[in-house]
């Protein structure tokens, strides 16, 4: 039986709902609105929310003082590259802790889960000498790498868990029917899996998209995606909070689009497998 | 051709041993149904057979070629899933047509052949549906025509039938007899229903705990039962089995008499009883019989129109020459 909730309560539930909300989304807003302030504006006290003379002026000169799409560019390929090759990498290993678990799979997966608490910071130098050894400093190859090697994890436990739900015996089937090992993933399993797969999908676009200690400390002009855009208005010159709310805007924009769109998606995939 | 021959197949899932070494010979075009109670091994066995296990010792071979370590796919064999196990993304022609797609068949000759099972199974017009649109009936349909297609030596069916309804089961039972019929291609097939085993198979295998203990024809079970286990499985509603005085007059162990071997009168007979719980089906009526002295109770089997009801005293007379006996181990004494 569905609990009963009296209209007064849903009433306050939901305006407690919208509270929380708009806690969460103001500083973003805050952000929005500041891009379209002059910077006297923007420092104003009391601070202006609504009222004040809404300009383009700081997005014209970011855009003029840096290459806006490049930085943009930079990032598609980082997040993007990086998912791609971790969804590939990872969905035969997620098939095979998912179909053919041996006594360690659970171990294994803990383990890799078990990376991503190790403050990345302590791997930093290590990793920066590689980096330096094997010339890929601010290069975009170098970032692809090391983003999919710190989401791989995430993707593999992900995929894993979506793999888990789809019954063995369909995979049997399609063995009974001359399926390869091949045939049976990229016809069968893929395909069956494929709102999961693309759940990890965003959800790894928007993490290596956000990703800031790495992309901040490998990358220096040539290589540096939007969240270097982003820390460059931050300078020692002092703070433009106008233009660095501008950058901000611009650098948030894309990922924020996207995940408007997919958010229906998003959840489901986050959510898939908790109820039956 | 699809004869298979088990010879000294053994499984073990760590140490334990699910199936001790079994020998077992499958001939061409036969029916023959695996049955046993839940975890006997019925399954595992089936799943041995298709590859879908491996053997841990033992061979077998199909159609004379050692086939122990061949994969799934190679061995010429179509199985059919109790979950029908149909790929939801994947339209009823396209489901039908893929171990086709997979031996590289032409479009051509993929359409021919699903369009020529469509037409068997009554599935013409829903080959454009998606397995979710059809009901559980039409998916088996649908998983019987993609092994049918295969044209393999042999079928296996898991338990095709056991998520129907009891009134689909008996259509889709006739269907399947029916397809053995017109294709005379070898069939094994696994239930714990001992009545899908007696309808529709030309040889029963009955299993428990991995072994074997008979293998026959359905008449041959429900006669000469080899032991007291195969006398209580085969046959609805179980033969009675009973133990004590009744079953050492008789120089036996355990004496079983079906139900359907027992007169039932209202005025004299061997046992004295009093009717419990009496079961009406029409055509037959069956009595539990307390109070006899013999058993926890007695079932009999009496015609449809007989005027006995609850709390009736009744007297039971067996049928001399239809008591089976067996001995302390429970094995039939001739």
């Amino acid at each position: 039986m569905a609990r009963a909730v009296t209209p007064r309560r849903k009433t306050i539930n939901t305006a407690l709902a919208w509270a929380v909300g708009l806690i969460i989304f103001f500083p973003i807003l805050w952000t929005i609105l500041t891009s379209f302030k002059t910077e006297g504006d923007a420092i104003a006290y009391p601070p202006k929310f609504l009222f004040f003379d809404w300009t383009l002026e700081n997005y014209a000169i970011v855009q003029e003082r840096s290459d806006y799409m490049r930085y943009l560019w930079n990032s598609v390929v980082i997040a993007g590259g990086s998912t791609l090759l971790g969804v590939v990498i990872a969905v035969p290993a997620a098939w095979s802790m998912a179909f053919v678990p041996s006594k360690r799979t659970k171990d294994i997966l803990m383990w890799m889960l078990s990376t991503k608490m190790l403050p990345a910071v302590g791997v930093l130098y290590p990793i920066y000498l590689m980096f330096i050894k094997l010339g890929l400093l601010d290069t975009r190859i170098g970032l692809v790498i090391v983003l999919m090697l710190i989401n791989l994890p995430i993707i593999v436990w992900m995929l894993y868990t979506y793999f888990k739900e789809i019954p063995g015996e369909i995979l049997e089937a399609a063995r009974m029917d001359g399926a390869t090992l091949k045939s049976e993933i990229l016809y069968v399993l893929t395909p069956m899996a494929v709102p999961g797969i693309a759940s990890t999908i965003l959800l790894n676009v928007i993490l290596a998209w956000n990703e800031a200690f790495w992309t901040l400390n490998l990358t220096a002009a040539k290589a540096g995606p939007l969240t270097a855009f982003i820390a460059s208005y931050s300078s020692p010159e002092g703070l433009f909070y106008a233009k660095l709310s501008a950058a901000s805007t611009m650098a948030i924009a894309p990922i924020l689009i996207m995940g408007w769109f997919s958010q229906k998606q998003l959840v489901r995939g986050l959510t898939f497998g908790a109820v039956k | 051709m699809g004869r298979i021959t088990l010879d000294k197949v053994t499984k073990r899932f760590g140490d334990v041993e699910v199936i001790p070494p079994l020998d077992l010979t499958i001939d061409d075009g036969e029916f023959v149904v695996f049955v046993g109670p839940s975890g006997c091994g019925k399954s595992t066995l089936l799943r041995l057979i298709a590859g879908l296990e491996d053997v841990s010792d033992g061979q077998i071979r199909i159609d004379g070629q050692d086939a122990t370590d061949v994969p799934p796919a190679k061995r010429g064999l179509a199985m059919v899933f109790q979950s029908y196990a149909l790929y939801p993304h994947m339209s009823v022609r396209k489901n039908i047509s893929f171990p086709l797609r997979m031996a590289g068949l032409s479009q051509e000759e993929q359409n021919r052949k699903v369009e020529a099972a469509a037409s068997v199974l009554n599935l013409s017009s829903y080959l454009d549906r998606r397995p979710g649109q059809l009901s559980g009936g039409q998916r088996q349909r649908v998983a019987i025509g993609r092994a049918i297609v295969r044209e393999p030596s042999a079928f296996l069916f898991d338990e095709p039938l056991s998520n129907l309804d009891a009134a689909l089961r008996v259509g889709m039972r006739l269907e399947i007899s029916e397809l053995h019929n017109r294709l005379a291609t070898t069939m094994i097939y696994v239930t714990h229903d001992q009545v899908e085993a007696m309808t529709m198979a030309d040889k029963i295998v009955v299993l428990q705990a991995g072994r074997i203990e008979q293998v026959g024809s359905p008449l041959d079970l429900y006669h000469t039962p080899r032991n007291s286990f195969v006398a209580g499985f085969i046959g609805s509603p179980k033969m009675n089995l009973i133990v004590g005085a009744e079953a050492e007059r008789r120089d036996a162990a355990t004496i079983g008499i079906r139900p359907e071997h027992i007169a039932v009168s209202a005025e004299s007979g061997q046992w004295k009883g009093r009717i419990g719980v009496s079961e009406h089906l029409g055509s037959d009526t069956f009595f539990h019989v307390h109070e006899t002295g013999l058993a926890e109770a007695i079932t009999i089997r009496a015609g449809g129109e007989v005027a006995l009801r609850h709390g009736d005293t009744v007297w039971l007379t067996p049928d001399e020459s239809k008591i089976h006996r067996f001995d302390r181990d429970g094995l039939r004494i001739a």
